[in-house]
């Protein structure tokens, strides 16, 4: 990749993205064998700064740097704040000073990783910023989607959620829309944020109408805080009104592939009997999602892109 | 600090004095001597007057500027009185209007002696107080406007916060109407705001940042209207944002109502595009909206529905600034740039005359909040402002003579810059190119 940087999936190129899924392809190879590590990034810094708490992305990034042979650290940090302690720009000046190659982020605050980029010569990974966009997620959920169905355009994928709130859902709809998918989004319209029609999707707060023939259909977490904030009246209402249901998904074709970033709050956005339909591909989503980070950190270090594991033989020589 | 040089009669020769009715340039000379302004053809001045040949140089009404945080007292990291009033008279402004929501609050008489008292040390731009609405900005007890008044409050400003009781800013205005004196509103009710940062709209929708819908706006203009109408009082809206604003406005004043309005040099250039990149010197309240609006606040600038620039002059220290764009503090300066700003960016192209511009940026301001301005007349105090319409600046943070630099226009190109301005009397700022050759003569 001719970039410094993986921001976010709105400033790629639909060829940039179907080299990364390719690749990831190659790369997933490499996790399905007993041994699963190439040297890719030996002698290569990661550092990982999570202002966010998360479990799963930080693993997988976690994974996938120790699987490409790269020396990793993690740094956790549960709140930034200005007033106490030490300003972002003064973490990321230290963080350089550590001599890193790469440096990946999740941050609440959209445009942190925009931010850390302009400051510092390393590789930015952005894991996650505030309600922008997570671009290897969006990535990850591309692959998967695309080893279920093939290829991407045409294809008609449902977003169902807090839409507002969810960088998982704007790098979707950037990726997806890039390489030609019919994408909606549905969700109450408290949670649907205004003008998103003008990044290329269709909108309605009516789920069953959104799920009609849909081949499809991404369910984004719910959270607790949304009904604090009076954006809901209740997690019930919501479940009975927006969840996705067997019921509801009777609408959509019937081999409708199901999908979720986790972590799923069953019963709510997702009934339990969704979260255990074998339609769901949720847990392909966790293991393609190291393959996919491979395939970022490989080719933001220069790495050419590669289609194959023959190929990949080729690169680990 | 008075310059020696100011003590000396000082001549600006052949300088185009810009007639604001007309818009007509008439070249002329200005004698410049004990306080005094002469406008005159004949070149027989004072002896040892200081003689600046300014030939192409434009002449105008000093400038005023009835919207700027000096942050003095409590924010001195980021800018002071005499940094601040430096600042301003390098933009051409021989007067600015402070704002109360420094730390401590401005709501005694005490505090408002204070902000003159280091004004007048400083020599620079002279300082009109802005005397807060309530006590320390908490929207609930009035300031006591009659002393705040008598100690040389201009006008009242609870300013950075909304008065968000309306009974409240009810009695307030009543009670400053005793006065005939104006309360600025901030108009943002800060519920329907919540912890937004951004415009709502595509741009805050795509790039994550929590809106701010222009109801934010409207409901608080809404309601003065409607409060001006039940208590005969004055308000003038800060920072106008919305072309809805600009329309709410202009029905107040044709019924009569005493409603004036401001805009600032930043939402009559940009608009929430510039955010892309979340660079923090794009961040202020109220945000940046859309090309619509910029161009209704273009039109309310020429009608005189808007009758002011005010530049909102908001300085906050790279420290605050420079960080991610939830965190960063809103705000930017703007007293350095205004006349060139909105010259490169409203007059060049045609979208506004110059005079108009002089205008907004000098008599009409002063006219808003009943603050005299001698304008540019013969045998009148000297108040006035020299600009170089030719003069380029590729704006640079390193530039900036105030002590901060969140400045939208870093990495801008300007035209039309002030090269002197005098207030009362005393040439408060000279650029030291221009003025260069003729005092080393003088020394030599």
């Amino acid at each position: 990749m001719m970039r410094k940087d993986l921001l976010g999936l709105e400033e790629l190129e639909a060829q940039e993205i179907l080299d990364i899924l390719d690749t990831a392809e190659a790369f997933r190879e490499v996790i399905d064998r007993p041994i699963k590590k190439v040297p890719t990034l030996r002698g290569k810094t990661v550092a990982n700064l999570f202002y966010e708490p998360s479990t799963r992305t930080r693993i997988s990034f976690e994974l996938a740097e120790k699987r490409l042979s790269a020396d990793s650290f993690s740094f956790s940090k549960a709140t930034s704040s200005v007033v106490k302690g030490e300003t972002l720009k003064d973490t990321v000046k230290n963080i350089e000073a550590m001599m890193v190659d790469f440096v990946v982020v999740r941050h609440g605050a959209s445009g942190a990783p925009h931010f850390i980029a302009k400051n510092i010569a390393a590789s930015v990974i952005n894991a996650g910023d505030g309600q922008h966009e997570h671009p290897t997620q969006g990535l990850l959920d591309m692959f998967t989607m695309r080893r279920v169905k093939g290829d991407l355009a045409g294809l008609k994928v449902v977003i169902v959620g807090d839409v507002t709130h969810s960088r998982v859902a704007r790098s979707n709809i950037w990726g997806l829309t890039k390489l030609g998918a019919d994408v909606h989004v549905a969700g109450p319209t408290t949670l649907t944020p205004r003008e998103i029609e003008k990044m290329g999707v269709t909108t309605t707060w009516k789920v069953e109408e959104a799920l009609e023939g849909a081949d499809v259909v991404n369910v984004l977490r719910i959270q607790k805080e949304r009904q604090d904030a009076n954006l809901l009246p209740s997690l019930r209402e919501y479940a009975i009104h927006f969840g996705v249901t067997q019921e509801r998904l009777k609408r959509a074709k019937s081999d409708v592939v199901i999908m979720h970033p986790g972590p799923m709050n069953r019963g709510v956005e997702i009934a339990q009997d969704v979260a255990e339909d074998e339609r769901n591909v949720i847990l392909e989503q966790v293991t393609n999602g190291v393959a996919a980070r491979m395939a970022v950190l490989y080719l933001l270090n220069g790495g050419k892109p590669v289609s194959s594991e023959k190929a990949m033989e080729a690169v680990e020589v | 600090m008075k310059s020696e040089n100011t003590k000396r009669p000082v001549v600006f020769s052949q300088v185009d004095v810009l007639d604001l009715d007309s818009g007509n340039k008439e070249t002329k000379n200005l004698l410049v001597q004990d306080e005094t302004l002469r406008v005159t053809n004949d070149q027989d001045w004072p002896e040892g007057s200081l003689v600046y040949d300014l030939k192409g140089h434009l002449a105008v009404p000093g400038l005023l500027d009835i919207h700027v945080h000096l942050r003095e007292p409590g924010g001195e990291e980021s800018e002071t009185i005499a940094t601040g009033t430096a600042a301003a008279a390098r933009g051409g402004f021989t007067g600015v209007v402070s704002m109360a929501n420094t730390d401590p609050v401005i709501d005694t008489p005490q505090d408002v002696r204070y902000v003159l008292e280091r004004a007048k040390e400083a020599g620079k731009a002279r300082v009109h107080p802005i005397a807060a609405v309530t006590m320390g900005l908490k929207g609930k007890q009035l300031t006591e406007m009659f002393d705040l008044a008598d100690a040389g409050a201009v006008a009242f400003s609870d300013d950075g916060m909304t008065i968000m009781n309306a009974e409240v800013m009810r009695r307030a205005l009543e009670y400053s109407s005793m006065l005939d004196k104006v309360i600025v509103t901030h108009a943002e009710d800060c519920h329907l705001k919540g912890q937004g940062v951004a415009h709502e709209g595509y741009m805050s929708t795509k790039l994550g940042l929590r809106p701010i819908p222009r109801a934010v706006e409207e409901v608080i203009v809404a309601r003065d209207i409607r409060l001006v109408e039940l208590t005969g009082g004055r308000v003038h809206v800060a920072h106008v944002s919305c072309a809805s604003t600009v329309t709410m406005i202009r029905e107040a004043q044709s019924r009569g109502l005493r409603v004036t309005g401001e805009v600032t040099p930043h939402h009559l250039v940009f608009t929430d595009q510039a955010l892309a990149t979340y660079d923090t010197n794009f961040k202020m309240a109220p945000p940046l909206r859309e090309e619509e609006d910029r161009l209704a606040l273009i039109q309310g600038l020429k009608d005189g529905v808007l009758q002011a620039v005010a530049t909102d002059h908001a300085p906050h220290a790279e420290l605050f600034k420079d960080t991610e764009f939830d965190a960063a503090p809103n705000g930017v300066v703007g007293c350095e740039t205004a006349f060139a700003a909105l010259y490169t960016a409203l007059v060049e192209p045609g979208l506004l005359d110059l005079k108009t511009l002089v205008r907004r940026m000098s008599l009409d301001p002063a006219a808003v909040l009943g603050i005299d301005h001698p304008g540019l007349r013969d045998g009148a105090k000297a108040n006035l402002t020299i600009i170089d319409l030719d003069g380029t600046w590729d704006v640079k943070a390193a530039d900036f003579v105030g002590r901060s630099a969140n400045s939208p226009w870093i990495g801008s190109t300007l035209r039309g810059l002030p090269r002197f301005t005098v207030e009362g009397g005393d040439v408060i700022f000279k650029d030291g190119h221009t003025s260069q050759a003729v005092e080393e003569a003088l020394t030599s």
